[in-house]
């Protein structure tokens, strides 16, 4: 069973480690799909893809912003914003220890990153979710930074980018993390109705609450190849219908079979096909050409 | 003669209440109207009663409240439209896919005012559960629901709406019509309708799935209602991989409505009567009908753009 058939809709486990990218230091890196043994600064260069099974790896929240964003004019937002255990939530262990523990593992704060920058020169907001922090779990934290980095492309109508991986609502912050999922809804709308674009690149996996509200808002949907995404965990859904699934059910492939994403965009071509459609979401010429860094 | 050992109109915790009330029923079968020894022991046994539910029920845990709330007995949206609103038509269908039992919409009248009602609804009986699936909706009930309040918006009708459902429906159908779509593009919507918007809290709120017809000017939530991000047997699970937990998980999590109220998200709790709103549904009806034609005529007093600023600086707060 993978780490992912244990994930519940709404909710991340509450050990984060789990599902973790976290491996030990070396020179070499398996591949989890093809077990290939992969020369790391090799795999680096290619963006953390697999050079032989092409199975797009999980990367952190600063490095996803690090290979999207022009390596110029970044801005963090929202750094003040800061977890706070409002239920003094306990179950085996308390919440306070348990993000304590997530800070140090991961060394953000929470799950969200969020920055201003540019995208080939065009100027830009994007947001990527930390999943090795709680599961990428959306709390207060979460929300609050979503929100004021969309309230910044608002304000300087400017394309707002959300990277997601998560397993959806952070469960130890209870209702406040519900209502997150309205608050990020709120402002998405808000976007849309100024006419702002707001797109959103899920990346493997994005359930539950994160998936029913933030992730499926963008003008444009995408997704990573072989990415999954969904309300309902598989083993939630297997549990309730009482049959497997079948295969690729939930995968970036289905999703765009459904009708559910625009399109599936490879993580080489990510900041070119970007560029590309926001060029003409925001009705400027072309996109500036810029030598092309990433490997394809 | 009988005696009761465990009567299924009862919760667990209730069963010395049930006691009672058999011995009650007990001696009303037996009684002699003349006999006056028998009346007076009744008339003593009821006060009993009366007594010790009214114990019981100043003291629940979160737990017991999530019993009550989700009580086979308990009143469903279908028993409130008919005792609060009058000249009720029910409306049918998403317009894309079909027609989900799972979420009931109609337009009536609250105190002669027309106002759009929408409401989750598990269903009473096997049959109709199935039909209702159990209260939980799938993509075509939240689009309904959803082109039912924009319609709302159009004709300036009020919305109400009332929550009560186990979760949107975890299967392969719902996800590939995307559920995860439909209950967004509600709370992107519902942020910004023009028009009043109140929701209640009848039963059972868990999560996206009360969510997605959740979003407006006032949050109000029955007494004995439960709200939460995912079930306490689902949180259980997690974190102690076993659902007896689940009234650990509870407490935890905070589900009733007074920690929610305490934490600005809940506005108001809404009185049941003693002993839950399945002991006295007509009552109950009569509360909320009371409590959300005096909420309404607060909001419609409101300027709509002072009423859509004020929703979405709430929005912007919660957790602040």
């Amino acid at each position: 069973m993978s780490w992912l058939e244990k994930l519940v809709p709404s909710v991340v486990r509450a050990d984060g480690k789990k599902g973790s990218s976290k491996v030990p230091e070396g020179l070499w890196k398996k591949c989890v799909k093809c077990s290939a043994v992969l020369y790391r600064p090799e795999l680096e260069k290619n963006l953390d893809v697999c050079p032989k099974c092409d199975h797009h790896m999980r990367i952190g929240a600063r490095r996803r912003l690090d290979i999207f964003l022009d390596e110029d004019r970044r801005q963090e937002i929202g750094t003040e914003v800061e977890p706070i255990d409002r239920l003094k939530f306990k179950d085996v262990k308390k919440y306070k220890d348990r993000l304590s523990t997530a800070q140090k593992t991961t060394g953000e704060k929470d799950a969200l990153v969020a920055m201003k920058g540019e995208l080939k020169g065009m100027p830009i907001v994007a947001v990527a979710f930390e999943f090795a922090f709680h599961g990428g779990s959306m709390g207060y934290v979460v929300g609050e930074r979503f929100a004021r980095a969309a309230k910044i492309a608002l304000e300087e109508n400017i394309p707002l980018v959300c990277f997601s991986a998560t397993g959806g609502a952070r469960m130890q912050e209870a209702l406040i993390s519900l209502m997150q999922m309205a608050k990020t809804s709120a402002v998405i709308e808000r976007l849309k109705q100024q006419g702002t674009p707001y797109f959103s690149i899920m990346t493997d996996p994005v359930y539950g609450g994160v998936s029913a509200s933030l992730a499926l808002l963008g003008d444009i949907n995408a997704a990573e190849p072989g990415s999954r995404a969904g309300f309902a965990g598989p083993a939630i859904i297997e549990q309730t219908i009482r049959q497997k699934l079948p295969p690729g059910f939930q995968r970036a492939e289905f999703l765009l079979e459904h009708g559910a994403i625009d399109m599936i965009i490879h993580r080489g071509q990510m900041r070119d096909k970007l560029a590309g459609l926001l060029a003409k979401f925001t009705r400027q010429g072309t996109a500036p050409a810029q030598p092309q860094e990433e490997v394809s | 003669m009988f005696t009761v050992i465990m009567n299924l109109n009862y919760l667990d915790f209730e069963q010395p209440i049930a006691v009672l009330e058999g011995k009650i029923e007990e001696l009303q079968l037996v009684g002699n109207d003349n006999d006056l020894n028998i009346n007076e022991e009744i008339s003593k046994l009821k006060e009993k009663s009366t007594k010790l539910t009214e114990s019981i029920y100043s003291n629940l845990s979160s737990w017991q409240v999530v019993q009550v709330a989700r009580h086979p007995q308990r009143p469903y949206t279908s028993d409130y439209i008919k005792r609060i609103f009058t000249d009720w038509d029910e409306l049918h269908g998403d317009r894309h896919f079909g027609d989900d039992g799972a979420i009931i919409g109609g337009v009536a009248r609250l105190n002669g005012q027309p106002v759009m009602v929408i409401g989750e609804e598990k269903g009473r009986g096997v049959s109709e559960k199935v039909q209702r699936n159990f209260g939980m909706p799938k993509p075509e009930g939240y689009r309904k629901a959803l082109r039912l309040m924009e319609m709302a918006e159009r004709f300036k009708l009020p919305i109400l709406t009332l929550i009560d459902t186990p979760g949107a429906y975890p299967g392969i159908d719902s996800e590939e019509r995307g559920i995860s779509e439909a209950i967004a593009q509600n709370l992107a919507v519902m942020s910004r309708l023009k028009t009043p918007i109140i929701c209640t809290v009848i039963g059972e709120g868990s999560s996206g799935g009360a969510l997605a017809i959740g979003v407006g000017d006032h949050l109000n939530m029955l007494q004995y209602a439960t709200y939460f991000v995912i079930s306490p047997e689902g949180c259980a699970n997690i974190i102690w991989k076993t659902v007896d937990k689940a009234p650990l998980a509870a407490e935890a999590m905070g589900v009733t409505s007074s920690v929610l109220e305490e934490l600005g998200i809940v506005d108001e709790t809404i009185p049941e009567p003693l002993g839950g709103a399945h002991r006295n549904i007509d009552a109950m009806a009569d509360t909320l009908r009371q409590r959300l034609s005096e909420q309404l005529d607060q909001l419609n007093a409101i300027p709509t753009e002072e009423l859509l600023e004020k929703r979405y600086e709430r929005l912007m707060s919660y957790g602040n």
